[in-house]
């Protein structure tokens, strides 16, 4: 512990603190912008500068630790107006389209002008180009970036994935994958954890919401809605409430208000995605048990970046991934077929809605493999962020709102469905039922949750020794079955690294993309809790047990959709609906032709050299030529800012010419003046 | 993981041969901590400069980002990713060669060579730069053709110039 002095209040402060950590702790906030509590701290924008007794420049009170004696001032002039200058060098290269971008008044660096009380921008200068890199699920827009490098952070170090990187130098620095690739045609998983942690509007999802109006506004169309377990827990922060807590009934109601003719929960087919997935590993077990051989560990399926990361990373290894699609594409598969025969509709007049806590469903509803019969299972999916805006615009008061209930008969779930959403929970789900399947008797753990795979640690591992199975499960008796759950595409790698070295101990891996799991997936409002997982986290168990039913056999709608439809699990008729199979992609994209980058036509605003706004069509060719011309304007630019430089150059130089003759013309009077004396 | 980038394409037997060259050198500097710039200067080397599929080949090896790896290129100026010419023309804009006609050079020479500045001329003979001063202000206007230095050009040198290369 050390003592300091923080604006004349003397504080205890752990020596592994920074100033800024310390400040918080004793009440006093310190404006900044790119730091991340517990992420990001790279010290890059200047902005948590504090003056420090001492020192001879400003430090960074993100980067600085504190030290015994240290006398700190958070709130000085010098610190005002330094960063105040900051901001406005910030703003001086900043998209300043505010009233327009999908981040006015949720914008960080909005806010930040709010607190410093910035009220004017007194740089004017060349700005970077507004380039739109959109991909079916994230869209770029580096006009608005501020370079705070939180998603570099985020991609390389959280996710591993390194997709993000800062490119060229200087005036030119862009965070951008390699060469300028598009981002829809990289490695990318499309996880979206980059566009929760980007403070601006320069990385967002691609928006959904005008096709969602449009299909609603379409009297043709039977529009039905379905959201995913982690929305319920999340969407209430839109609406002030606090993290974690569940909103279930309002949710169902505020889609209900918004005009969906049909309202369904994913939750539902999170209880069929166990019965086909518990089934898979059944089978895939028997093999490997019984001789006849079969691939292990099996991985889950749900998580569309995980998925994306798998094709791309290993290639070689996707016999290990369960064959079952992911939850809310079998829910879009049955409302397609099933639910549309039983209303008397063709598949192509129903549009699916999918609310989901994920930009990478986005990109996996674009998937050819999650069409059947050339209808796609799910026409949009609008992330939980996406779905607030909404519900706001519509004007819907959503606290106010009483509760209401999906409706039948693919809107009722039981508790292993809430626990979807978040880390151990497809695991935990599967071995409800499996167990229970096998032997007959309940999961042997209090309250059902298999404790060691519950909590947010990266890799989680669990034993199960199952004795005494029922007849038909003899091959498993006395068997110890191991499962691993992690969350974070790191973590992912980890698991795979001991599949590819074939070292991996495990019979059944579940992988979710993002850390946390779903719950705090990439399309989940943003937060500045640091707490938030674990809120969240709790929210959702909370919920599970709140249900009687706790199992996914124990659904009755989904023991009669087997009756009534599927025949039973892994049949002929769920392989057609609700399996899939995936593609070969490889690290640079080389093993596929598929591309997922989107060409819309944005009207794209850009300021020419006049000042004069101008409105064009963003396309593919307008683009080329217009990098063409603004690259002969660069360079006249370019050329005419050489010669005003050595123009004043050699004005200096004229001028220092003049001094050295007078000096030297002084000298020689001086001499001349010296010699007379003597 | 890492992809064999030798069945592209783009690439021909030579090509081949240099991206051996290349792994080998990959292969001696892969387990130091902070040798990629190192490795990109021995590839620059062999290769003369580093396209993007050479740079995945680089990146599947060491097992790093493209990105990370394209950070790097793009950041040195010292790093080309398009193929340079088989001279490098560098015009001196220096302030001595600059008033002195420096930049009629670089107006000139754009005309002859049919490329705008950074650019490579279409038959690969001449990558077409300025410099900033290169000590020679004595001779100006100078210019460089690789090391070799020519004192007193005027637009009407060019030419003759060009045409020892």
């Amino acid at each position: 512990m050390v003592k300091l002095i923080i604006n004349g209040k003397q504080i205890v402060a752990d020596e592994d603190m920074t100033i800024m950590e310390a400040a918080k702790e004793n009440h006093i906030s310190i404006p900044n912008l790119c730091y991340l509590e517990g992420i990001h701290k790279i010290g890059s924008c200047r902005i948590c500068v504090v003056e420090v007794k001492g020192a001879k420049t400003l430090q960074a009170s993100c980067m600085t630790k504190v030290s015994e004696g240290m006398e700190v001032n958070t709130n000085t002039e010098r610190v005002r107006k330094a960063r105040k200058v900051l901001y406005e060098l910030l703003l001086s290269d900043h998209n300043k389209e505010c009233l327009s971008c999908k981040r006015n008044l949720n914008c960080e660096l909005q806010e930040l002008g709010k607190t410093l009380g910035v009220e004017e921008t007194r740089f004017e200068g060349t700005r970077s180009e507004r380039t739109i890199d959109a991909s079916v699920s994230i869209v770029r827009d580096m006009s608005k970036c501020v370079l705070c490098r939180r998603c570099v952070t985020v991609c390389n170090e959280i996710q591993g994935t390194g997709v993000l990187n800062a490119q060229n130098r200087g005036f030119d620095t862009v965070i951008s994958p390699a060469m300028d690739l598009p981002i829809g045609t990289v490695d990318c998983a499309f996880c979206g954890q980059c566009t929760v942690v980007c403070p601006v509007g320069a990385l967002k999802e691609t928006d959904a919401i005008d096709t969602v109006w449009n299909a609603l506004h379409d009297k043709s169309k039977r529009v039905a809605v379905q959201v995913a377990p982690a929305v319920r827990v999340a969407i209430g922060e839109e609406f002030g409430c606090e993290p974690g807590t569940i909103v279930t009934g309002k949710l169902a109601a505020s889609l209900h208000a918004l005009g969906f003719d049909d309202v369904f929960d994913t939750n539902f087919a999170a209880d069929l995605t166990i019965m086909e997935e518990g089934t898979e590993l059944l089978i895939r077990l028997k093999n490997a048990l019984t001789g006849v051989g079969d691939v292990l560990p099996m991985i889950t399926s749900c998580s569309p970046g995980w998925i994306k990361y798998i094709e791309h990373q290993y290639p070689q290894k996707l016999e290990h991934l369960s064959s079952c699609k992911s939850p809310h594409t079998m829910l879009g598969a049955l409302i397609k077929s099933y639910y549309a025969e039983k209303i008397d509709r063709s598949s192509q007049d129903m549009f699916v809605v999918s609310v989901m806590p994920c930009t990478a469903k986005k990109f996996e509803i674009a998937r050819e493999e999650m069409k059947n019969e050339g209808v796609p299972n799910v026409d949009a999916v609008l992330t939980t962020r996406e779905l607030a805006a909404m519900i706001k615009e519509a004007g819907i008061d959503f606290m106010s709102l009483s509760e209401e209930d999906f409706d039948h008969p693919l809107g009722m779930s039981t508790g292993a469905a809430d626990i979807f959403g978040l880390t151990g929970g497809v695991m935990e789900a599967a071995l409800r039922t499996v167990y229970e399947l096998v032997t007959g008797r309940e999961l042997p753990f209090d309250k059902l949750h298999v404790t060691p795979i519950v909590g947010l640690d990266q890799v989680k591992t669990a034993q199960i020794k199952i004795e005494n199975p029922l007849k038909a499960y003899d091959y498993l008796d006395g068997i110890t079955l191991k499962v691993a759950v992690t969350s974070g595409l790191n973590g992912a790698k980890l698991l795979m690294e001991q599949i590819a070295k074939g070292e991996s101990p495990y019979h059944f891996i579940e992988v979710m993309g993002c850390p946390g799991g779903c719950i705090t997936g990439g399309g989940q409002p943003r937060s500045d809790d640091v707490d938030v997982r674990s809120k969240r986290l709790q929210g959702l168990y909370m919920e599970d047990e709140g249900k009687v039913l706790r199992k996914s056999h124990e659904n009755p709608y989904i023991t009669a959709i087997y009756e009534e439809y599927l025949e039973y699990p892994s049949s002929h008729k769920s392989h057609e609906l609700l399996h899939t199979h995936y593609v070969m992609r490889g690290e640079f994209n080389e093993l596929t032709k598929e591309r997922f980058v989107l060409q819309p036509n944005i009207p794209v605003k850009r300021v020419n050299k006049k000042g004069v706004e101008e409105e064009k069509t963003h396309t593919a060719q307008s683009d080329v030529r217009r990098k063409r011309e603004e690259m002969v304007d660069i360079r006249i630019l370019a050329l005419e800012a050489e010669n005003a430089r050595l123009k004043s150059e050699l004005e200096d130089a004229l001028e220092t010419v003049d001094i050295y003759k007078q000096v030297v013309a002084e000298n020689i009077s001086k001499r001349d003046l010296k010699i007379h004396i003597i | 993981m890492s992809v064999k980038s030798n069945n592209c394409s783009c690439c021909t037997q030579d090509d081949t041969q240099k991206y051996d060259e290349i792994a080998n050198i990959i292969d001696l500097y892969k387990d130091k901590e902070g040798s990629l710039i190192q490795i990109l200067h021995h590839a620059q080397e062999i290769y003369g400069h580093l396209p993007l599929d050479l740079q995945r080949f680089i990146a599947g090896s060491l097992n790093k980002p493209l990105s990370e790896v394209s950070g790097v290129i793009t950041f040195y100026s010292f790093f080309s990713t398009k193929p340079r010419g088989k001279h490098t023309i560098r015009v001196c804009m220096g302030t001595a060669c600059y008033v002195r006609g420096g930049k009629k050079l670089v107006e000139r020479l754009q005309d002859i060579l049919e490329v705008q500045l950074g650019e490579t001329t279409k038959d690969g003979k001449f990558t077409f730069e300025i410099a900033r001063c290169i000590g020679a202000c004595g001779l100006a206007p100078a210019i460089m053709i690789d090391d070799v230095v020519y004192k007193q050009v005027n637009v009407n040198k060019l030419e003759s110039i060009l045409s020892k290369y």
